[in-house]
């Protein structure tokens, strides 16, 4: 395979051209702002994934996509071209809709060709591509039945072979797994994963869904109040998060406010509300600045004696447990009233906990597991 | 004690409550119509009633059976031999037909363009449609006589703007009837119609437009297709009772061509002929439900095709 994950990386080429250009692009309804000055690059055969709670725009960065709003200022841009003249039924863009839109008038073979007919294209071939299209999302058998003859993932896989068979330069997708129950769309997301390296299309999702967002896309954009937060790879995301929105956002964190104190090659002295702490990057922050130290609760040990030559090591009592089976979360809270967590990989079969309610213990982590925010 | 099974008192309730709408058409509807379809089996006389033969349950079997030996078809074979009445149903089921299609035009129109209007216009809208039935229908009949006279308000409006120099007869034409069975029955179009374009999903329109449908296509292949039910349904309210108006054609048209319901009404109250009225009545009810069987086969077929 030569598109996978690993060394599939446009955005770092200089040389490479985006396939779509969001240039300072802002949309209006009256007097909210869904989306403000954004400028956004995706390439050809990207998955690429808009991230963010409801209402940051991200719906409505994709409609703009699609066609069906027009930006109040900027140009957004399709190999090249400005595409804001274009009405939705003449671009070469595809979407798949939310609650699927699938037409109740008609079969899921008319639902498919659908688009195709639109184009005039000859009745057999578009047969063959409608058989091949089913096909591919394993439909085949169910070309008569009617929309509502159909269970919730079937339909999913109808909007999305009605979506793909007219083979656009980008699909759209808003939230297509939301409507699924959890264990269908945790099947799912590997097959839209493995159907966009297979189609070697250009895939756009929006979701709010920050797990969904990281197994499916190659990159992801953060979206807060109509603009972008952060674009990077999900592993960037996770672990060198811009801001606190984006570190709470993504994944469960531990936030210890301080001041920075000093910064020395790989090591940075932070004075916090929990004491003195040691971390290895100051990122953009100058010395005397009001910073963040975050760190995630799996990257924090945690331990009843104190361990020795910890960068950073506090003590605290358990105050909650919660167990989830792969891993249990502690809370723990500090001498100083701080809480903090940490979570703990369950690897042996447990008859008694090691680590009970109100044990004393030591949360330690390394320099390299804190991240310094400024923002 | 379980409570799973009804009491038998509750049971009980439960079946009464079916019967009711059967008890209801029994009485409302079938046994006014046997009694209609058993006059029109009888022949005309001078009485009181004004037919023989005349059912009395107490005179014994071989009344009964005398009874039953006088009633004939003799009446549907007058009104197959009488051009009058033949001419009368065509007159009816061609202003109904004619009617209807002007009412699918203006009425879809409306209803589309309230269905498109801001959601919180369309309450508004709606009583807009609704507004003319507050006002009795025979006042609004009347009124349209003012309007459509010689000297009336549209002559006086078509003869202001300068579009005629002489004012042309509108009374007593087909085209009034025309104007008046469309103003009146215009609602009962556009109800249905808005009902199903205000429950189509707009994102079904994105969807038509994203996979390569210029406005008009959708048109024609999604929203016209989903709109079919409350089409059939506003052209059955209007088509049927047009087919039996009365009160329009008599206060509106003209004498040379009546409509079935003039002729049922002149049979009835000025020749006192119940027989050959009640005749016309059966034969105007089974061409009526002609459509209606139609209508609900098809609507069963859109059913099954929905399961």
């Amino acid at each position: 395979m030569s598109n996978t994950k690993r060394d599939f990386a446009p955005w770092a080429d200089p040389a490479a051209r985006p396939l779509v250009r969001f240039d300072q692009v802002s949309k209006r309804f009256g007097a909210t702002t869904a989306v403000d000055r954004l400028s956004l690059d995706i390439y050809e055969r990207e998955f690429f994934a808009l991230l963010g709670p409801s209402g940051c725009g991200k719906t409505t960065l994709l409609r703009m996509l699609a066609g069906f709003e027009t930006p109040s200022e900027g140009r957004i841009l399709l190999n090249g071209d400005d595409i804001a003249s274009v009405p939705p039924y003449r671009r070469p863009v595809n979407m798949m809709f939310q609650a699927y839109a699938l037409f109740p008038h008609l079969t899921v073979e008319g639902n498919v060709a659908f688009g195709l007919r639109q184009d005039g294209i000859a009745r057999r071939e578009i047969d063959a591509r409608v058989n091949e299209m089913l096909a591919l999302v394993r439909l085949e058998g169910f070309e008569e039945r009617m929309p509502d003859q159909l269970s919730g993932g079937q339909r999913q896989r109808v909007a999305l072979a009605r979506a793909l068979v007219k083979r656009p330069k980008v699909l759209l997708l808003d939230e297509p797994l939301a409507a699924l129950d959890r264990k269908l769309r945790e099947g799912t997301r590997f097959e839209l994963m493995h159907l966009q390296e297979r189609l070697g299309l250009t895939f756009v999702i929006v979701t709010h869904d920050r797990e969904e967002a990281m197994v499916l896309a190659h990159r992801v954009a953060v979206m807060d109040h109509g603009r972008i937060a952060q674009v990077a790879t999900p592993a960037e995301i996770y672990e060198q998060p811009r801001s606190r929105f984006i570190a709470e956002f993504i994944g469960d964190v531990n936030l210890l406010e301080g001041a920075l104190a000093a910064v020395e090659p790989e090591r940075v002295t932070i004075e916090s509300v929990v004491g003195r702490l040691i971390a290895a990057d100051a990122g953009e922050a100058e010395v005397g600045a009001k910073v963040w130290l975050a760190v995630r609760p799996e990257k924090v040990r945690l331990s009843r004696e104190r361990p020795q030559a910890a960068d950073n090591c506090i003590g605290g009592q358990v105050s909650d447990i919660g167990y989830l089976g792969d891993v249990s979360i502690y809370h723990v809270r500090l001498r100083t009233g701080v809480m903090m967590k940490a979570t703990a990989a369950n690897l042996t079969r447990m008859v008694e906990r090691r680590i009970g309610w109100n044990d004393q213990v030591f949360l330690s982590w390394p320099r390299e597991a804190g991240m310094v925010l400024s923002q | 004690m379980t409570t799973a099974k009804p009491t038998p008192s509750r049971r009980g309730a439960q079946r009464l409550v079916i019967l009711i709408p059967y008890l209801w058409l029994l009485a409302f509807f079938l046994v006014p119509f046997l009694i209609v379809l058993k006059i029109s089996l009888s022949q005309t006389a001078i009485a009181q009633p004004p037919y023989t033969p005349v059912l009395d349950p107490a005179a014994g079997w071989a009344a009964l059976k005398d009874f039953f030996a006088e009633l004939s078809f003799a009446n549907y074979l007058s009104l197959a031999a009488d051009t009058l009445y033949l001419s009368s149903y065509l007159k009816s089921v061609q202003v109904a037909a004619f009617s209807t299609m002007i009412l699918l035009v203006i009425g879809y129109s409306l209803a589309y363009g309230m269905a498109r209007a801001p959601r919180r216009l369309q309450p508004l809208l709606v009583t807009l449609v609704v507004l003319p039935f507050w006002t009795s229908f025979l006042i609004r009949v009347y009124a349209w006589i003012n309007i459509l006279q010689r000297d009336g308000l549209l002559n006086q409006a078509l003869l202001a703007l300068r579009l005629i120099d002489e004012p042309p007869v509108w009374l007593a034409t087909d085209t009034a009837i025309y104007i008046g069975i469309v103003y009146s029955y215009l609602p009962f179009m556009v109800l249905p119609i808005y009902a199903a374009l205000e429950k189509l999903d707009e994102s079904l329109l994105e969807a038509a437009a994203d996979l390569g449908c210029p406005p008009w296509k959708t048109f024609w292949l999604v929203t016209l297709p989903l709109s079919l039910p409350g089409v059939f349904a506003g052209a059955l309210l209007c088509f049927i009772p047009i087919v039996g108006e009365f009160v329009i054609p008599d206060l509106l048209g003209g004498s040379e061509t009546l409509m079935i319901g003039q002729t049922l009404w002149t049979e009835f109250f000025s020749n006192r002929d119940w027989p050959i009225a009640s005749a016309v009545a059966v034969v105007l009810l089974i061409m009526l439900v002609v459509p209606i069987v139609l209508y609900q086969q098809f609507e069963a077929r859109q059913i099954e095709r929905g399961r």
